[in-house]
């Protein structure tokens, strides 16, 4: 199984360092053409306006977009915010889960904070690091949501993707990562 | 209810880490906060005059007026960071009532204490420090910084002194991690750096926090070299609104550093962005105008 994370900013060595210990190839996607053969993209955490810019600029956009009903994706953070179909300001992304996400919606970085999560079908306490994060506003048809924090909800998946407000890939706690795999690995057996 | 941890080491250096692979612009008001963001920047630095300006300017140089770092703090929905004179307690605690993402305890300022630096864990907000060896980002690292920088030697748009720091903490960083545990102590106290910090480089791999470049760059070229000599990303001070064009200039500083190793991209992108900041050459400058030597 290879595994593309895109890797135009942000924590991209993290999400590498956990996938390979799991197992899975990776490849780090710059450009239209690294997408090729990969089963799964991981977006990291970041600054989603920069990540929007660069993939605007060279043209990943519509290609990321044409590939939202067949290619799992899992975003972390600004990769929540990417996969969002709508967003409290300015236009959404790659809109590959009908939700609707609020940036920086726990506040400033003197807000940002780390927790554990009970999150269905991943465990009772997933350590959570959450950094200037979203949070989901709304979930729209075929979305689940697997965990609120207080009464924000910080996790959620469709069929084919999962997105969550905090960083997994900020800890050593690789669970999330195994279940996107899983997801992965359901996926195709559906489509074969 | 939930148990909330707020301002741990974690949620600081996880906070740098988001950072990487971008380019943080010192703007001056909200309208160089919103092209900066535009054009791509991952954080702004709010000041109230550019390094090239303070040493254009002399005298003393002091966090900004907070009417400057709020109007910043409004525009632009990317983090914003700010500066404080080192040693100045009460300007980074100003910075952090006021919701600044990040405080960066800067020798462009006027040193507010030659003597100590903050203790930076004792803050909730994320500090970033300059450095010019490993010695200095370890005792840094130690006070609880998050972010580490080069120092260079900001204002003067030559890229020199970043280079020769960035060099030092890389060559330092590769002699620490092929050497034998009981040669640590020794390196420790040639440095000044505080041994545990040396001892978790050693078994993490990697410095504990992100290191980007600072002080100097001035062209797209100048940003890709810094993070071909292994900066996780770079600050850009005077550089992009002190250009003939600062829009082209910071759009083409962004590409440079997300694709560093795509040359014929880099070259596309610097054609025809005006004249670049004037610049200085460091070696003629008198050193009692370096910034790099304040702090230690």
């Amino acid at each position: 199984m290879v595994i593309g994370i895109l890797g135009v900013q942000g924590a991209v060595r993290e999400h590498e360092q956990i996938l390979r210990t799991l197992g899975v190839e990776t490849v780090v996607v710059k450009s239209v053409t690294d997408l090729d053969g990969i089963d799964g993209l991981v977006l990291p955490g970041g600054e989603s306006t920069t990540m929007r810019r660069l993939i605007d600029r060279y043209g990943l956009l519509d290609v990321l977009r044409s590939k939202v009903t067949t290619l799992p994706m899992f975003g972390t953070c600004a990769g929540m915010i990417l996969l969002a179909s709508e967003l409290n300001e300015g236009p959404a992304h790659l809109q590959a889960i009908p939700m609707k996400v609020r940036r920086n919606a726990f506040g400033r970085q003197v807000d940002s904070f780390e927790t554990m999560l009970a999150v269905e079908g991943v465990g009772q306490d997933v350590e959570a690091v959450f950094i200037r994060a979203p949070y989901v506003e709304q979930v729209g048809e075929g979305v689940r949501v697997l965990a609120k924090a207080e009464d924000a909800i910080v996790t959620v998946e469709t069929d084919l993707h999962l997105a969550c407000s905090f960083h997994p890939e900020l800890t050593t706690d690789s669970r999330l990562h195994h279940y996107f795999i899983q997801k992965i690995n359901q996926s195709r057996s559906i489509s074969v | 209810m939930m148990e909330r941890q707020q301002g741990s080491d974690r949620v600081k250096r996880g906070m740098a880490e988001m950072q990487k692979g971008g380019v943080i612009m010192d703007v001056v008001n909200a309208e160089q906060a919103k092209i900066a963001e535009a054009a791509g920047a991952v954080a702004v630095m709010a000041l109230e005059r550019v390094p090239s300006d303070i040493r254009r300017d002399g005298g003393v140089a002091r966090m900004a007026d907070p009417l400057i770092t709020e109007e910043v703090l409004q525009a632009v929905s990317i983090p914003v960071m700010a500066k404080c004179r080192i040693g100045h307690i009460v300007e980074a605690r100003i910075l952090e009532s006021m919701g600044a993402d990040f405080i960066d305890e800067s020798e462009v300022l006027t040193p507010a204490d030659e003597e100590y630096h903050l203790l930076k864990s004792a803050f909730t907000v994320p500090f970033v420090c300059g450095a010019r060896d490993l010695g200095e980002a370890a005792r840094r690292i130690a006070e609880g910084a998050a972010m580490i920088r080069t120092k260079g030697e900001p204002g003067t748009g030559n890229v020199v002194e970043a280079v020769r720091h960035m060099r030092k903490i890389q060559a330092q960083l590769n002699q620490i991690l092929h050497s034998p545990a009981d040669e640590v102590m020794t390196r420790a106290k040639e440095w000044g750096a505080p041994y545990e910090v040396l001892q978790q480089i050693q078994a993490a791999g990697r410095l504990p926090v992100v290191n980007f470049a600072a002080g100097g760059i001035a062209t797209p070229a100048d940003a890709a070299l810094m993070m071909h000599l292994g900066a996780d990303g770079v600050f850009v001070g005077s550089g992009i609104f002190k250009s003939e064009h600062p829009e082209r200039v910071a759009k083409a500083i962004v590409e440079a550093v997300t694709y560093k190793d795509d040359f014929e991209r880099i070259a596309h992108l610097s054609k025809g962005l005006g004249t670049a900041m004037k610049g200085i050459d460091v070696t003629s400058m008198p050193f009692e105008e370096r910034m790099a030597p304040r702090g230690w």
